[in-house]
């Protein structure tokens, strides 16, 4: 055994590395195809990547739930997708009624503010009852049951939604003060883009201060390192659980007000899909590291904006954007072949 | 994981018992009684539906009822179930429908088909709704011998010879007439010269556009100068939209659904290169729902086709729609007359087939079907009806385009 260990190591290496090669042969091609192509305008590249950035800012906040609360508890937990969902759906209603009476666009950073205040408030709420409700009778039990907990409750939520508020898609009221763009170094960003990815960067980087200088992150930390110790130094371990759930919530909750801004519409399911998106963003990332966390989720958004366009055209491929998400997908898949834990995850194998 | 031993005894039998009963069902039905119609019933591939006495004529639907689509679907399963109240009985039994739903997927399509099939009182079907739940479903209830009408399928490979199904009807107009019909309001009308589309990659809005494309091109002159595709269920649209606007089409054509068509129409009112750029769509669209998903300041001004409701006499004005607003309020969308039609046309045919005997009726299922596709100058609604060997029916179908004017629809050609 020790001596065919280095052999297979090596078998694997080699594989690896003339992957590595056909797969930058494979974009450098396609790309310099699209670029001699030049069906593209600098403008439209540009355009492009800016709503890479807008989309993966919100990847970014979604994934921070995912990332915490893995770092924690090391389950999963799938109806974060919920979480979000739930802040911008009930939020619609007092951006509707802010809108019907005027005051939307009267004040609009006021009202900016109070939506994201109440989404933040809803998401909270119903990501700290999930913990309460769903998770916290079941710790200690195998991973397994978490999990299947988790989807559990992302369809009680999606289906709860859906009764309440009913099935419509719904446009998301409009503020006056967002429309149009702006230049910025050469860069034409529309205002909700700009508002997008300021608020996201904003929040990231609070967060990150938040964990690293205040006395609850080091909490946080410690009850990351290892819950049992981090009980018998007088950390409330079931007091820092929640927290991380609530702060998950909340950026949750500012990612749907964002997000419906943005995309323009909300409807009981647009959790869904940004939930697994944000889940790989975070898995992308290396789950359970912050930074890893946001890394993912600008990654993906950029690549999911950009690289149909950038990769497929030149290939001739009929319409590049129905495969986003697999170019999304298979930069996961190619990510874990060469790094198993994320792009700043330990590469240690875990144990699921 | 210690389990008492009789646990696993117990779960046995429960097996056991499906299993008995499962097996035991087969024995009924096949009985057929009487000598009249139990020998048109044998003659018959796929046999005969037995009512019997006082029992009621199930007919099936498989709309899409539920979801951002549900509009499109609930509209014609009203106009459905209108035609049934108004029918009344059909050889001494009362009709009532069996409602599944299409969910506007292929997904859907498939397990309602499943499950109306596998009901044998189910006589016929009126659906799907959808084009994509059309095609699997269409497959399902011909290989089941359940003869399937379609108020509001329009994509031509439905009816085209090489796919057709056997046992499939529509009384929807073929896209063949709708895509042809938008290209000469583009073209012609509004006098444009370049378009670029956008589809969902369902059946439906894939070959509308390549219709549109082709009639465009070929009979008015003008480029297409781009073709794009999005997933259904996608949010972020800006990829397709920016390609698109390279070129800064004058007409930008997408005829998807609702959400998605809410997502194109918003987002591409910010898109650089759109700015002066007209929007369009088609039946898919045309409901207030769309209006909705858009908003109506982004919705204002685009144009959507769909199938002209401005239909001759003065039934559809004077008796139905006084009817479907007395039970459900204002129709959401437009093929209620197209499901009226349908259903009315397989009552008529049961009446036709059907074998009266000792109070119960048999309906053979193979001369249903052939009865339907008999059906020649059938005075509907939507206007006279022949169906034709594809199935066919409505090759008479009349296109009007409505644009969104301070967020309602308005006709305006032609």
């Amino acid at each position: 055994m020790r001596l065919a260990l280095p052999e297979r190591w090596s078998v694997q290496r080699i594989v690896q590395i003339l992957l590595a090669a056909l797969l930058l042969f494979v974009i450098f091609k396609g790309a310099s195809a699209t670029l001699s192509e030049g069906k593209f305008t600098a403008a439209a590249w540009k355009s492009l990547i800016v709503t890479g950035l807008a989309l993966g800012g919100l990847y970014a906040l979604i994934a921070m739930g995912y990332t915490l609360v893995y770092g924690i508890l090391f389950i999963i937990n799938f109806a974060h997708g919920e979480v979000f969902m739930s802040g911008a759906l009930s939020t619609f209603f007092v951006a509707r009624a802010l809108n019907d009476s005027g005051f939307l666009n009267d004040q609009p950073v006021l009202s900016i503010g109070i939506l994201l205040l109440f989404s933040m408030l809803v998401s909270t709420t119903i990501a700290v009852l999930l913990e309460r409700i769903a998770y916290r009778p079941l710790r200690g039990s195998p991973r397994l049951v978490p999990l299947i907990t988790a989807i559990g409750a992302s369809l009680f939520l999606q289906n709860t939604f859906r009764g309440m508020f009913g099935a419509k898609v719904r446009a998301y009221p409009q503020i006056e003060l967002l429309k149009g763009t702006v230049d910025i170094f050469g860069f034409v960003v529309g205002k909700s883009q700009l508002l997008v990815i300021a608020g996201a960067a904003l929040l990231v980087v609070g967060l990150f201060f938040f964990i690293d200088r205040t006395k609850t992150g080091r909490a946080m930390r410690a009850v990351g390192e290892d819950k049992e110790i981090a009980s018998l130094m007088g950390i409330d371990v079931d007091r820092v659980i929640v927290t991380t759930f609530a702060i998950g919530g909340m950026l949750a909750g500012a990612a749907g007000v964002l997000w419906a801004i943005n995309f323009k519409q909300v409807d009981f399911f647009m959790g869904f899909v940004p939930g697994i998106k944000a889940f790989t963003a975070a898995v992308l990332g290396g789950i359970g590291n912050v930074v890893g966390a946001a890394l993912g989720g600008l990654i993906l958004g950029l690549l999911e904006a950009v690289a149909p366009a950038l990769l497929l055209t030149g290939y001739d491929v009929p319409s590049p954007n129905q495969l986003k998400d697999v170019i999304a997908f298979s930069v996961l898949v190619f990510v874990l072949i060469f790094k198993p834990g994320g792009i700043l995850g330990s590469d240690e194998p875990e144990k699921v | 994981m210690r389990k008492p031993k009789w646990f696993s005894l117990v779960a046995l039998l429960f097996v056991l018992s499906l299993v008995a009963a499962a097996c035991a069902d087969d024995d009924d039905g096949d009985g057929g009684n009487g000598e009249g119609a139990a020998a048109t019933c044998d003659a018959d591939e796929f046999g005969c539906v037995e009512v019997a006495d006082g029992d009621a004529i199930q007919l099936g639907t498989l709309l899409v009822i539920t979801g951002e689509n549900a509009s499109l679907g609930l509209d014609s399963q009203y106009g459905s179930q209108i035609a049934v109240d108004m029918y009344g009985e059909v050889a001494g039994h009362s009709v009532e429908l069996v409602n599944e739903d299409d969910g506007c997927a292929p997904e859907g399509g498939t397990s309602g088909a499943r499950n109306l099939v596998s009901n044998e009182q189910v006589v016929a079907v009126i659906g799907t709704s959808c084009s994509s739940a059309g095609e699997p479903a269409a497959q399902i209830t011909s290989d089941a011998g359940v003869v399937m009408v379609s108020p509001s399928n329009t994509a031509p490979s439905l009816t085209d010879p090489a796919t057709h199904q056997p046992f499939y009807l529509r009384t929807a107009h073929n896209d063949k007439i709708q895509g042809a019909a938008m290209a000469q309001f583009v073209g012609e009308e509004l006098g444009l010269t370049t378009a670029a589309t956008i589809h969902d990659g369902s059946p439906y809005a894939e070959q509308l556009q390549a219709v549109f494309a082709d009639t465009f091109t070929g009979e008015y002159g003008g480029e297409i100068t781009g073709t794009e595709a999005i997933t259904v269920g996608d949010t972020d649209m800006s990829g397709a939209l920016t390609s698109v606007a390279a070129a800064s089409p004058e007409f930008l054509y997408f005829p998807v659904f609702v959400a998605e068509g809410g997502l194109l129409a918003a987002q591409g009112r910010e898109t650089a290169g759109l700015e002066d750029t007209l929007f369009g769509g088609a039946d898919g669209m045309l409901t207030q729902d769309w209006v909705d998903a858009a908003g109506a300041a982004n919705a204002e001004g685009t144009y959507l086709s769909g199938p002209d409701l401005a239909f001759g006499g003065d039934f559809y004005e004077a008796e139905f729609l006084p009817a479907y607003e007395d039970a459900y309020g204002e129709p959401s969308s437009v093929f209620h007359a197209h499901a009226f039609d349908a259903a009315t046309m397989v009552l008529d045919a049961i009446a036709e087939v059907g074998i009266e005997e000792d109070g119960s009726l048999f309906i053979p299922r193979t001369a249903l079907k052939d009865a339907l596709f008999a059906t020649t100058d059938y005075e509907g609604i939507t206007g006279i009806l022949t169906c034709d060997e594809n199935g066919d029916c409505n090759p008479g179908a009349t296109i009007s385009v409505s644009e969104v004017v301070d967020g309602a629809f308005e006709r305006i050609w032609p």
